[in-house]
């Protein structure tokens, strides 16, 4: 699984409701959500954003409500990967159930900028920032959650699950 | 090595045996729960998934009591999808108009949940079932499907801190003065992918009320879940409900944790969490003199009786200051007719407070009570984070029902004694 876009940079504790605020909450539409991606930091984020770029952000990204809307604003604006220092848990899971893949770099994060062009391999652990010349190798993912990426996120793999028995 | 709150019950909805911390294991789970915001999408998932029946239409709860009263076109559609779903799958509990209360006030309450249980919810407060030592975590909609779909799910077994809490509650001082000054010292991600567990002699005065207000803001520290033991207090909480609690479970004296915290109870002042984080946390008297104009008491924090009884207390005889807004929302039908029958509304209504309907409403921004720009509001709610109760430009500060009660009436954050002055 590859990536390769421009860099958004976040800060520390980027919290559900920035990502997406409760009064968009009334549509489960991916796009529509997507186009009010990050409005709780600025309404006009989003319209940087070009399809396949991917957000660098800081310690517990995702922080807050359990709302699934979340990933899936992020999905809806375009953006295939999320990068950060850390994650909140709920938001973690829901993420990846929602195959949208998520790479946890520590101090690392820091050493990313604003525009910076990444490319991002998930398998292998490696990012590399194409724009400063440089590799992060990250931890591998759980096999718990390379398998339900694998099968295409929690949907496909309780469908699975339901067919067996 | 003995065992802490989480591996006790963890090992009772298992199969697999001698798990460890930061193991991946599948559990059976007693109830799973899901409201108007995140029930709709937990039916599409479900339906994505081809699977056309819940797993026990008596163990999935649904709970209309984000936007309900249904605040406009879109939120009733939502709330239809919802009610339609649980008329088509046979659900038990599902609550809607005169029934509904915020449904973690609401679900204790009623004795649906109950000590040993793991419960699952698709909102990040569920953890508040933790106050009758019930492993309880907040999940997303399609995990919640999964769980709806299969009666289980998977966690990563957490670490724990472990909370001892010291001393006798000080005047104005309740659960959320503990719970907001443990956020001020770990941090919103102190406790990230962790368990909290509480214990210590400050527990024997901490009613399941008190309790679910500690337990509910865990995740305001990244918890997955804030434990309790199961103690006399939990057994006749439950026994009113008609669940009789066997035995009592209490963690091993050499249970392992990761970190042990303890918090002085007996010096602490009211607490205040300023915008727009819950870690920015400071004594009342740090606070004073910033001016408010609207104060909102309930939700699933702070919306119990014991919390409008504190309110009272302060509101007794008193006017709410002039330009200030005071918006009291009992958390469930029950606690609304018992504040009734105590003469608790009426104290209210004379101070000049405008008395809701149970609903989530303005503590996530949704509605019966959105702050306009440059406005500051005290909340006895969760969740200060910038924009989270009306405009980007708006600032919350997160308070017991005391020190919101005071606040109101001085028009501006006060330390309650101000009000009533103290017994000593």
């Amino acid at each position: 699984m590859e990536f390769r876009g421009k860099v958004h940079k976040l800060g520390a504790h980027i919290d559900t409701d920035a990502i997406i605020p409760a009064r968009f909450l009334v549509t489960t539409d991916v796009k529509e959500l997507g186009g009010h991606c990050m409005a709780g930091i600025d309404p006009k984020w989003v319209k940087k954003v070009s399809e396949g770029d991917i957000i660098v952000a800081g310690p517990n990204f995702g922080c807050g409500s359990s709302r699934e809307h979340a990933p899936l604003a992020i999905l809806g604006a375009g953006i295939p990967l999320v990068i950060a220092h850390s994650f909140a848990r709920i938001f973690y899971r829901n993420a990846f159930n929602m195959g949208l893949p998520l790479i946890e770099i520590g101090d690392m994060w820091e050493n990313i900028d604003e525009g910076d062009e990444l490319k991002v391999n998930l398998v292998k652990g490696e990012i590399q920032n194409l724009t400063k010349n440089q590799v992060i190798n990250t931890p591998k993912l759980p096999d718990f959650m390379l398998n339900l990426l694998k099968v295409g996120g929690l949907i496909e793999y309780v469908k699975n699950k339901i067919k067996g028995n | 090595m003995g065992k802490g709150l989480v591996q006790k019950i963890l090992e009772q909805h298992t199969d697999q045996k001698d798990f460890s911390v930061g193991q991946i294991i599948q559990c059976k789970v007693s109830k799973v729960l899901a409201n108007d915001i995140t029930a709709p999408l937990a039916i599409k998932s479900m339906e994505k998934m081809g699977a056309t029946k819940v797993f026990d239409p008596e163990k999935v709860i649904l709970v209309c009591d984000h936007f309900t009263p249904n605040k406009d076109i879109d939120s009733a559609e939502q709330v239809k999808i919802v009610r339609e779903f649980a008329k088509k799958m046979g659900i038990k509990y599902y609550f809607e108009g005169g029934d509904v209360g915020v449904e973690h006030a609401l679900l204790p309450e009623l004795g649906l949940v109950e000590p040993m249980d793991i419960v699952v919810g698709a909102d990040s407060h569920t953890c508040t079932y933790g106050a009758i030592g019930a492993f309880a975590t907040g999940l997303g909609s399609t995990d919640i499907a999964a769980a709806m779909v299969l009666g289980e799910t998977w966690f990563k077994v957490p670490p724990t801190i472990y909370v001892e809490l010291k001393g006798k509650l000080p005047e104005f001082v309740q659960g959320k003065d503990i719970i907001l000054n443990l956020i001020g010292n770990i941090g919103v991600d102190g406790a990230l992918y962790k368990a909290l567990e509480f214990g210590g002699d400050t527990l024997k005065e901490l009613n399941i009320e008190m309790r679910m207000t500690i337990a509910n803001m865990a995740i305001e520290a990244g918890g997955k879940v804030g434990l309790f033991p199961i103690d006399d207090i939990t057994k006749k909480y439950m026994d009113e409900r008609g669940k009789k609690i066997q035995e009592c479970v209490y963690p091993d004296e050499d249970a392992s944790y990761e970190k042990k915290i303890t918090i002085e109870v007996d010096q602490l002042s009211p607490q205040v969490a300023c915008p727009h984080l819950p870690e920015n946390v400071k004594p009342v008297e740090e606070v004073k003199g910033v001016k408010v104009d609207q104060v909102v008491i309930g939700s699933c924090t702070n919306g119990r009786i014991t919390d409008l009884r504190q309110a009272a207390e302060i509101l007794k005889g008193r006017k709410v200051k002039k330009h200030v807004r005071l918006i009291i929302l009992p958390a469930t039908p029950n606690i609304y007719k018992q504040a009734l029958k105590e003469g608790l509304i009426e104290i209210f209504l004379d101070a000049g407070a405008v008395v809701g309907p149970p609903t989530c409403g303005p503590c996530l921004g949704g509605h019966m009570g959105i702050l306009a720009s440059g406005e500051v509001a005290v909340a006895t709610t969760n969740r200060n984070f910038k924009g989270r109760m009306g405009s980007l430009d708006s600032f919350v500060y997160l308070s017991n029902p005391y020190v919101a009660a005071a606040s109101a009436i001085c028009g501006e954050i006060v330390h309650p004694k101000i009000v009533i002055g103290t017994s000593d």
